[in-house]
């Protein structure tokens, strides 16, 4: 399979980090919080979520956004999208990247969406029908759609390069950072990416429940146990992280300090339709991922996992890579299992968690997972970290339809 | 390589009807038919008379998919009928890339409605929501039914950005394209959100036209009396193909996509600074992408939304981009006859630009009688314009602070 080839030398290096999760505001929060096993899993308190079938979710727990942001945003944002901002700000600090000191288009950015403001989206619909159209808020047209946090990171920044925004559900996070990498290649030196999501509000939580993935256990340690005997579907969070991306010679030029690694390789690949009895298209994906970053698998020192949480899913995501690694060829690990699936935010976050394990030689673990059930397929990392020498990284996200994203990271 | 096009637009279900409409400056704006708009401000919208069984959907399609998918399905099988690719390409090489602004907003509009007991109830009811909810909320399930039509397993997507959507993400598309990564691309955008809750978030910030009494000729893009823009609905999706494959199999090329980009205002989610220094810059570095001079310039497609803000913004870029050339050059705006569908309508434009190449006649800005004195350009007034087109900008600006621009050429130049 001929893929576009990135050599190292011009692989796009990530220079900033910004998270925001349910058990850790800011990245080094975050990172003692995964290293610790701590879990940001619990009951969902936002709303009642008496006569749903699921009530267990990853919340954002004592986030102010007037603590954080301009008392002319709030009103005009939802929840994913103050989170958003808030990750942005941290990420454009930890890169110590000022837009506006750069040349005017030099600095773009990329976001993944799910499914917009839906939070602030049922708000204005209920306004609509319980009173009539006129009671629609004014910032209804672009609180809800889609590319709403790009536009609202852009105008924040001074951001003026090529932006734009991807929905491939939860591989989203990872099609991002992919294709900010291509407005490098294209000209805009300077990319902010990644994914930052939120749909914890009735309606969003109604609908995600239409999915048929979540898990109906109502004990918050036993609902999410990918690739676990016990797997019942996974649990929704919300948060996400982005990443500053920077042609390798711009970063210098700038005198950017942080070097976290450099994305080498990423694939898309999309499933046969169900019931076809073809291969499903991961394997693929990882294998086109690998062959673009120019290494071989026994190259990859770990694997951040989609860990879907549904059996069905898990099978096929331990089969692959069993089949391109080896039987338990490679550490596999899950740290979502602290976080809940993010939505759009969630590979996002899972590529920022590779980075930081690169950075400090250390596999986060999985929690929860008492009963491995790929134990012969796959190394899964268990309960406590593991220190190891890692010098590349293999993420895989997967979306609900078909979609299978695969990002190689190198130290 | 463009070697197929598939269209559902208002006045016209398919790429001929679509074309004669153009071509003959009929207007396609009307009092809104689809749900009771008589409570709110604009009333007007440019609709598709789509009859999805008649357009080959079936009961279980009709039932499960929202409008925006049913367009999307039927676009994307003429494209593909068009182009003859079905079939011949290689599954691992073939991806969808489709753009949307509103995704299933038609459906989750109407779903909510249900759930909520008509808004009475912020504890929506679980009972009574459709099986569907999920396709709704996450529209790359759009994506995904494409791709299982076109048995594409290569990269598929949705690449979202407003009213710049149908640009941005042919343009990603033929990246994909251009640096191998697949051989052929179904994509484009489809938009069918012609409901309560859009019509009510446009009357909020008075973008949309009040001109109620008179539908026909609601949309008057540069005209002196325009007074916003009218909603529409529709969908363009192309077969792109790598030059190679489609030469080798013998396809019909209507045109390369030669070059795009896009930037941010950074400076307003709804509004634009009248210099159009980010729209130029766009325009600007998509023509040096597709090698193309200002003076190369047969034709440009404009975004002419009919608010007066936009009008301006996009004069002065085409000034600011292409200096003396801008007065040279014809320049339409199609949304005159087909109104704004938001992430659809710009590939609907593309679309337009493509078959402008083939059969050279450049559509006309309809209802522009009054040319506002700010907007001193080659607006291709009413008439519908003979002329050769080699050479084909399109261009966009949408809510985010967006701002796009593609190239078309005539295939002869991919050739030479």
């Amino acid at each position: 399979m001929s893929v576009n080839r990135r050599d190292g030398a011009s692989a796009p290096v990530v220079t900033g980090v910004g998270v925001v999760s349910p058990n850790g505001i800011g990245v080094e929060a975050y990172w003692k919080a995964v290293l610790a096993g701590s879990s940001g899993i619990g009951e969902i308190s936002r709303f009642d979520t008496d006569g749903y079938a699921s009530g267990i979710g990853g919340e954002i727990k004592g986030f102010d956004p007037a603590e954080h942001l301009p008392s002319r945003l709030v009103p005009q944002t939802d929840r994913m999208t103050r989170l958003a901002l808030v990750a942005a700000e941290q990420t454009l600090a930890d890169a110590d990247l000022d837009p506006r000191s750069l040349p005017d288009f030099a600095v773009g950015v990329v976001t993944a969406a799910s499914a917009g403001g839906m939070e602030f989206g049922q708000r204005e619909m209920e306004a609509l029908w319980s009173k009539g159209g006129a009671y629609v808020s004014s910032y209804q047209a672009f609180a809800w759609f889609y590319p709403v946090n790009t536009g609202q990171i852009s105008i924040r920044h001074g951001m003026r390069g090529a932006s734009s925004a991807v929905v491939t559900e939860q591989a989203g996070g990872l099609d991002a950072v992919a294709k900010a990498g291509r407005h490098i290649d294209q000209g805009t030196p300077h990319m902010l990416a990644g994914g930052v999501d939120s749909a914890l509000c009735p309606w969003g939580w109604l609908c995600m429940s239409r999915s048929g993935r979540l898990s109906t256990v109502a004990d918050p340690d036993r609902a999410y146990l990918p690739f676990d005997t016990d797997a019942s579907g996974h649990v929704p969070g919300e948060g996400g992280a982005l990443l500053v991306l920077e042609d390798p010679e711009a970063a210098e030029r700038r005198g950017a300090r942080k070097r976290y690694g450099a994305v080498v390789g990423h694939a898309s690949t999309f499933d046969p339709r169900p019931g076809s009895g073809r291969e499903p298209g991961l394997r693929r994906a990882i294998e086109a991922a690998l062959d673009q970053a120019r290494v071989g698998a026994g190259d990859i020192d770990v694997v951040f996992a989609d860990a879907s949480g549904v059996p069905d899913l898990d099978r096929q995501e331990a089969e692959a890579l069993a089949a391109v690694f080896g039987p338990r060829g490679v550490p596999v690990t899950a740290p979502k299992s602290m976080t809940g699936r993010l939505l759009a935010g969630g590979a996002s976050l899972d590529l920022a968690t590779a980075l930081l394990a690169l950075r400090d030689e250390v596999v986060p673990p999985t929690v929860n997972v008492t009963s491995p059930a790929y134990g012969d397929l796959i190394d899964l990392v268990l309960d406590q970290p593991r220190e190891c020498s890692l010098t590349y990284a293999l993420v895989v996200a997967r979306g609900y339809g078909g979609f299978n994203s695969v990002m190689v990271v190198r130290r | 390589m463009v070697t197929g096009i598939g269209v559902v637009a208002p006045g016209g279900i398919g790429t001929k009807q679509y074309w004669e409409l153009l071509t003959a400056g009929r207007t396609a704006t009307r009092t809104i038919s689809q749900f009771d708009a008589s409570a709110f401000r604009s009333r007007v919208a440019a609709e598709c008379d789509f009859d999805p069984v008649a357009s080959g959907l079936s009961q279980r399609e009709i039932r499960a998919w929202d409008r925006t998918t049913q367009f999307a399905v039927v676009a994307a099988r003429e494209a593909l009928a068009d182009s003859g690719v079905l079939g011949v390409s290689d599954p691992y090489r073939t991806g969808v890339m489709v753009g949307t602004a509103c995704g299933m907003t038609q459906s989750l509009d109407h779903e909510y409605a249900v759930v909520s007991d008509e808004g009475k109830k912020w504890h929506v009811d679980d009972a009574h929501g459709s099986p569907y909810l999920y396709d709704y909320f996450a529209p790359s399930s759009m994506a995904a039914e494409l791709a299982w039509i076109v048995d594409a397993q290569g990269p598929v997507g949705v690449v979202s950005t407003g009213c710049t959507s149908g640009i941005d993400v042919l343009g990603h598309a033929a990246d994909l394209v251009a640096d191998g990564t697949a051989d052929v691309m179904l994509s484009g955008a489809s938009d069918a959100a012609i409901s309560p809750i859009t019509v009510a978030c446009f009357d909020a910030i008075r973008a949309t036209t009040p001109r109620n009494d008179d539908p026909g000729t609601a949309s008057r893009p540069f005209d002196r009396t325009r007074n916003g823009f009218a909603l529409g609905e529709g969908t363009a999706i192309l077969v792109l193909e790598e030059y190679g494959h489609a030469r080798r199999r013998g396809a019909h090329v209507y045109a390369e996509i030669s070059g795009h980009a896009t930037r941010a205002n950074a400076y307003s989610m709804t509004g634009l600074r009248a210099d159009g220094r980010e729209l130029a810059e766009a325009i600007t570095t998509a023509l040096d992408r597709a090698r193309v001079n200002p003076g190369d310039l047969d034709y440009i497609n404009a975004h002419g939304s009919s608010t007066k803000q936009n009008d301006l913004h996009e004069t002065m870029a085409y000034k600011r981009s292409l200096g003396e050339h801008a007065y040279a050059t014809p320049i339409s705006s199609i949304k005159s006859m087909i109104g704004h569908s938001l992430g659809a309508i710009c590939s609907l434009e593309v679309a337009a630009s493509v078959l402008a190449i083939e059969h050279g006649v450049i559509p006309p800005t309809a209802n522009l009688h009054e040319p506002d004195p700010d907007c001193d350009l080659d607006y291709v007034p009413v008439t519908a314009r003979e002329q050769r087109c080699d050479t084909v900008l399109s261009v966009a600006s949408g809510f985010g602070g967006f701002q796009s621009a593609i190239v078309l050429t005539a295939p002869e130049r991919a050739a030479a």
